[in-house]
């Protein structure tokens, strides 16, 4: 019971006077919340990249979150000076056009520029433009390159062929998240890996203490910025500035090219659930590049996007956020991404934890909701099946494109099916929902 | 937006138009804007007593959800089912045909403490 309010105390004190309200103030937690939360707790004693991660989800998009009573922070977002956060080559930029930003894992980022419903219906329907320069770069070079790569993280790098990216994940020994990563093959001898921008730190060091190969692990995220162009009319309007031929690339590859003139790395991914290019330069160049892209893809009704958008985006798309779907004390597998972890490639840090977990029998998964009664469930919130606690909400808000209410939750195994009629605790009170095939959104295919 | 002169404001964000024994409550116009687009209303029953202060429901953005704190203490008399269907207009039109609830005050509400239109825009810096 105690550890709840310990890490909701502690989250209160980083961000000035915030109340993080957390399932055990709102009601019976359930065991398993409980469990999370104390593990969490335990883990941000240990690891302060994990507490800082578990804190930037907290804030961004806590919905539980009661502001204080302090009237400067009352309304979802900082006034007070942000001097002390990160910022990325686009900052100023961001902040001329008036964009709201907010704290997100230390980094002062776009929330929103002019509604987060019209900018998530912008990438749905045309295209959104996402200062991404907050996320983590790292480079791994070296005759061994590949095993090491191939060693900390799940999904088969081997397999992977020069321009060839893939989503993948590394886990502690004990079978947890340290990260959602994507790799991106750059040559035999060197990788690319983008990585979550409040893990990055970690992930280097995580790396770096695997490294028994003849390999070099470097910490590249200050030498890129990157953009994401994402919608269907991302291609058109991206291909206006490079010679790239931008509908050969297929989806999750990349081509190191030119954009505007200077050097970029165009891969063909994204987080919104749309076709789309992620776009890495060099910090110098973002401005230009960012101004660039908004006035050539304005006849195609491009809208910059926070990280609001982002956000509801990605949920449509049940693509996993770190700190909510994915923590130190989720294995992949119970994340319903068993489709990243390759258990005949070898041996991986965590595969004898993820092979225990197999023999043993998964308790709980991920598994999506609808909600069919009145409210909003939000992550923190605790589900009820058939008046008892069983799981706890991991993302949820409105889905813009679909009109309803969403989110994603962990459930015990065999109630994480579609169909199961469930409650979520919200403010006290039980709503009805009902658990749901995922995603809720997919694209059309061209 | 006009913030009416016959209003008082929080430091927290809510309006309180008084008249007779009966209070109109909202939120601000720099409330909506900073909250952005307005997705769900949580108000209470009609019949609920709140204490000046205390927090008697909640307005939900996109992203976020924030307590809504009673600028007068009082007994819900009227909630506004305008925003069960449509919290959007919580977002155009804050001031007036959004309204969350009316409150009965005991003999015409404690005023004190609260700001007035003037006091309330120089706060937010308008």
């Amino acid at each position: 019971m105690s550890a709840a309010p310990r890490l909701a105390s502690a989250l209160g004190e980083v961000y000035r006077g915030l109340r993080i309200r957390h399932p055990s103030a709102s009601g019976t937690p359930s065991p398993r919340a409980i469990l999370e939360l104390s593990k969490l707790d335990r883990e941000t004693g240990r690891n302060p990249a994990i507490g800082v991660a578990y804190k930037m989800r907290g804030l961004f998009s806590t919905a539980a979150t009661q502001f204080s009573r302090n009237p400067m922070l009352r309304w979802g977002f900082r006034m007070t000076s942000s001097a002390a956060l990160k910022r990325t080559p686009l900052h100023s930029v961001h902040c001329a056009s008036g964009a709201k930003t907010v704290d997100f894992g230390g980094w002062d980022m776009p929330v929103q520029y002019s509604s987060i419903l019209e900018e998530h219906h912008s990438v749905r329907k045309a295209a959104g433009l996402f200062d991404v320069s907050h996320m983590g770069e790292i480079e791994i070079r070296g005759p061994q390159a590949l095993q090491l790569v191939e060693s900390v993280s799940t999904n088969a790098v081997g397999r992977l062929k020069t321009g060839q990216a893939h989503y993948s994940a590394l886990l502690y020994e004990h079978g947890g998240f340290v990260d959602d990563i994507l790799v991106h093959k750059v040559a035999d001898d060197c990788f690319f890996l983008c990585v979550n921008a409040s893990n990055q730190e970690k992930d280097f060091e995580h790396i770096r203490a695997h490294n028994v190969f003849d390999a070099e692990v470097d910490f590249a995220s200050d030498r890129y910025a990157q953009i994401a162009v994402q919608g269907p009319r991302a291609l058109e309007i991206l291909q206006q500035f490079t010679p790239a031929r931008l509908s050969e690339i297929k989806y999750y590859w990349f081509v190191d090219g030119e954009v505007s003139g200077v050097p970029a790395r165009i891969a063909r991914t994204g987080y919104t659930g749309e076709d789309g290019f992620e776009i890495y330069i060099s910090p110098a160049e973002a401005p230009r590049l960012w101004h660039e892209l908004l006035e050539a893809g304005r006849p195609f009704g491009i809208k910059p996007c926070g990280l609001g958008a982002r956000n509801t985006l990605r949920l449509e798309s049940k693509m996993a956020l770190y700190g909510h779907e994915l923590t130190a004390s989720i294995n992949p597998f119970e994340a319903d991404l068993a489709w990243i972890v390759k258990m005949d490639k070898g041996d991986f840090l965590g595969r004898a934890a993820l092979q225990k977990s197999l023999d043993a029998g998964l308790s709980r998964k991920l598994v999506g909701f609808e909600m069919t009664g009145r409210g909003i469930g939000r992550d923190g919130y605790e589900v009820w099946i058939a008046g008892r606690p069983a799981g706890w909400v991991t993302s949820g808000g409105p889905s813009p494109t679909l009109n309803k209410n969403i989110g994603l939750c962990y459930l015990p195994l065999d109630t994480a099916v579609p169909g199961v009629e469930i409650e979520v605790i919200i403010r006290n009170q039980p709503a009805a929902a009902v658990t749901a095939s995922t995603p809720f959104y997919k694209r059309a295919k061209a | 937006m006009t913030y009416p002169e016959n209003y008082k404001y929080t430091k927290e964000h809510e309006w309180v138009l008084v008249e007779g024994n009966t209070g109109t409550v909202g939120i601000t116009d720099h409330a909506q804007q900073e909250l952005g687009d307005i997705v769900y209303v949580d108000l209470p029953k009609v019949g609920a007593t709140f204490d000046k202060g205390k927090s008697f429901g909640s307005v939900e953005s996109v992203k976020a959800v924030s307590d809504i704190y009673s600028p007068v203490a009082g007994e819900v008399v009227a909630i506004n089912d305008l925003l069960t269907q449509h919290p959007e207009k919580l977002n155009e039109d804050p001031h007036g045909a959004a309204w969350l609830i009316k409150l009965k005050l005991p003999s015409g509400g404690d005023l004190t403490e609260l700001l007035s239109a003037e006091d309330y825009q120089k706060y937010i810096g308008e």
